[in-house]
């Protein structure tokens, strides 16, 4: 028999909040992270909307509790501030003797600092410190050096779903035997890379994102880092410690339709979400709540919405995307909306797709407008789609529930 | 730990070695330039000409290394895709690089879509139409190893009957150069094949592609049995590497002394090479071993090279001349044990058996 999976710490870092705490407070207050750009040095700075982490480089030193040094990236920092909330956030500095992993996702590393220094980087050695800080490896080692991990570490992006898929492979090697912990998630910094690589597909709002409103009109990208961390039963339940949820289902399936865009029937949304039912072994009414991928792009939320429609049929949960919040982390996008998901269990609330107005005609549901706190919520999803049709599907339970 | 046997079925390989036909490195290639580049296959036999003009040439090499792979076993559709890449796109990247350091837009999205790590998964998925797993691994030397890993694992748990897992990098001028600054690389050029006489900092660079189709059950082409991939990251000692090692073996119920061959990852740099002579000469001493990296040169998931040398010689029972680090005789080879470490920080193994 496979082992259980539980969920004993959350770590999260994000355009509305710098902490757990801060993160939850601003969901309660319905604010969203949005805004004009202040921290990245780039000319889109009053075209494109972002929800940028509110703390310059030297601040982010003094949350991670390291004094500043050259050699450290934001995508770095931001993981080792939220990695090692959610450490400690478990309770972990005095339970040693677990077989422990570090599973972290990004999209383009260390980007933020190598495009600054790139010119640097082709003629002098004044820089060559940040050359090692550009690969997608090193924040990963970074934080795995910060926690002293060894055991197991690994880095992987698959795009939009990166995060999601850190922590699918955690628990998977978890119910096999592999490891009896798994730190996993995801870290992003905004950069001019990938901003410009996405204004350059033109799928960037001006304004704030609307998923899954008729007028929606592209992506608003956020940054931020996420990590939970989940434990192999006999080992969550040492210590006396609060379990937050249990993982109970995951699904990745590949769109193999197009590089860039999504199916019109949105096949592998469909697949990836099937599979992590079938496994959960729910019914599709069981389903409490669905945290969408919903980028607001033309394709995402109509192919999502269709395969939600296919898949639950009458039986449609509660659905939004907090995008409109958080903005689209890209690889920490998994484990964000992993931990709000979560956190929707252990509040018992669902929270709103923030600006949405118009019903889309395709489809015949519509998201939640309004923070709901008067429910019970005991089985929530979370969905990740990326590029290349890397779709991802994570279903967590209530614990004890 | 009992785990089930999975079995190399098909491989798929590109490397500055002709592995083209039914030879078996019967010469070994010299090159005395600044890094190994590959043999490029002819990539139209594998990709439709037209898709191929956009593509960079890191994608052509996932696309039909992975190919050849399926071909090999006769596997039409893996039950997932799994690519480790230290560093993706390189090629794309700098494109990228250039144009933003020079405060442009990028008005071209292509090299940004073909940059994204996960392009050469999604695009071999797109061309056989698979839905099944889709993954992507991009940690450094563990790239290759955690892709592996990934898909033994979904043959274990049942998830997958065939998994299709594989490891690439390319290598440019200006990425060696820039490496070149960090002394990783030999400065100088030097020739393969006399790589261990220097004794120098830096290893020769290299790349290449290795895709392997591994499977719950043996077939006609079956290589070998795949038994562990394991990785560790910054031991603490040499003592807590061997000893790791050690572990590894017992876990799957053998022992040093079952060892037939042992592959090593020496690289040239001598700030590291001593590694593999410690490794050696505590866990294996008296065994034969071989090398590899003057075949391809130094490279992230350079351990898809090993896995192709290992699996050959197994199937083959030859330990080819070119890649012999000692003259120690072996009858009948059972058992491979194949090491590598990247810079003393990333750590994998890997142990394949004939039965």
């Amino acid at each position: 028999m496979p082992r259980r999976v539980f969920v004993t710490g959350l770590g999260l870092i994000s355009g509305i909040g710098k902490d757990l705490h801060e993160n939850i407070t601003s969901l309660l207050e319905q604010r969203s992270g949005i805004g004009k750009i202040r921290y990245l040095a780039t000319h889109l700075r009053d075209e494109i909307p972002v929800s940028e982490v509110k703390f310059s480089n030297e601040e982010l030193f003094r949350l991670a509790g390291i004094e500043p040094a050259e050699g450290y990236s934001r995508n770095a920092l931001l993981g080792m501030i939220a990695a090692g909330e959610a450490f400690r956030h478990a309770g972990l500095n005095a339970m040693p003797g677990a077989r422990t992993g570090l599973i972290s996702a990004t999209t383009v590393g260390g980007m933020d600092k190598c495009e600054l220094y790139y010119n640097d980087f082709l003629t002098n050695d004044n820089r060559n410190i940040y050359i090692e800080t550009y690969d997608c490896a090193d924040s990963t080692q970074k934080i795995a050096d910060q926690l002293g991990i060894r055991d197991y570490i690994t880095t992987i992006s698959t795009a939009c779903s990166s995060a999601a898929n850190a922590i699918l492979l955690g628990a998977r090697m978890i119910r096999l035997g592999y490891l009896d912990r798994v730190i996993a998630g995801g870290t992003e910094s905004l950069t001019k890379f990938h901003l410009n690589g996405f204004n350059a597909l033109k799928i960037l709002d001006k304004e704030a994102c609307k998923p899954f409103d008729a007028r929606r009109n592209g992506i608003t990208l956020g940054e931020g880092a996420a990590y939970i961390v989940i434990e192999a039963e006999d080992f969550a339940m040492k210590g006396g410690r609060e379990l937050y949820a249990e993982l109970i289902g995951y699904g990745n399936a590949c769109e193999a339709f197009h590089q860039t865009a999504s199916s019109p029937d949105g096949n592998g949304a469909f697949l990836a979400m099937k599979k992590a039912l079938t496994m959960s072994g729910l019914e599709p009414g069981q389903i409490d709540y669905i945290n969408a991928h919903g980028t607001g792009t033309d394709n995402n939320d109509l192919s999502e919405g269709i395969a939600i429609e296919r898949l639950f049929g009458d039986a449609i949960p509660r659905v939004s995307s907090t995008k409109p919040i958080t903005g689209h982390t890209t690889s920490a996008a998994g484990s964000t909306e992993a931990i709000l998901s979560i956190l929707c269990l252990t509040n018992n609330m669902i929270l709103p797709n923030l600006n949405f107005e118009h019903q889309m005609p395709e489809l015949h549901f519509s998201p939640v407008r309004e923070l709901i706190t008067d429910i019970k919520v005991s089985h929530v999803m979370s969905n990740s789609f990326g590029f290349g049709g890397n779709d991802t599907s994570l279903i967590f339970k209530k614990a004890g529930g | 730990m009992e785990r089930p046997a999975a079995w190399i079925n098909g491989i798929g390989i590109i490397c500055a070695q002709d592995t083209s036909g039914p030879g078996f490195l019967s010469e070994i290639k010299e090159n005395t330039t600044d890094f190994l580049s590959v043999i490029n296959p002819d990539y139209k036999q594998f990709i439709n000409p037209i898709a191929g003009r956009r593509m960079s040439r890191l994608i052509k090499m996932g696309i039909t290394s992975a190919r050849m792979a399926l071909l090999d076993a006769q596997c039409e559709m893996p039950d997932a895709i799994i690519t480790g890449t230290g560093l993706g796109s390189v090629e794309d990247t700098e494109k990228l690089l250039a144009e933003i350091t020079a405060d442009q837009n990028i008005l071209n999205p292509t090299p940004f879509i073909q940059s994204t790590y996960n392009t050469i998964s999604s695009q071999v998925a797109i061309n056989l139409k698979c839905n099944n797993y889709n993954s992507t691994y991009v940690h450094r030397a563990f790239s290759f190893e955690s892709a592996l890993q990934d898909g033994l694992m979904q043959i274990e748990d049942g998830s997958a009957e065939n998994i299709l897992a594989g490891g690439i990098d390319e290598m440019t001028l200006i990425h060696l150069n820039i490496i070149r600054r960090l002394k990783h690389w030999k400065t100088e050029p030097v020739s393969n094949l006399a790589l261990l006489e220097y004794n120098t900092p830096g290893a020769l660079a290299g790349e290449g592609a290795a895709f392997f189709v591994a499977g719950s059950e043996r077939n006609q082409n079956t290589y070998c049995a795949i038994r562990r991939v394991r990785t560790l990251y910054k031991p603490e000692s040499i003592v807590a590497c061997t000893d790791w090692i050690n572990n590894t073996l017992q876990d799957a119920g053998i022992l040093p002394g079952d060892i037939d061959l042992v592959i090593l990852g020496y690289n040239g740099d001598r700030e590291f090479d001593d590694i593999y002579n410690t490794v050696y000469s505590e866990l294996f001493p008296g065994k034969p071993a071989a090398w590899f990296k003057h075949l391809s040169g130094e490279y992230y998931t350079a351990m898809g090279v090993a896995l192709w040398l290992g699996a050959n010689i197994l199937k083959r029972q030859v330990i080819p001349a070119g890649v012999r680090f000692n003259d120690i005789a072996v009858s009948s080879i059972r058992n491979i044990v194949i090491y590598n470490q990247y810079r003393n920080e990333g750590h994998s193994l890997i142990l394949l058996s004939s039965e």
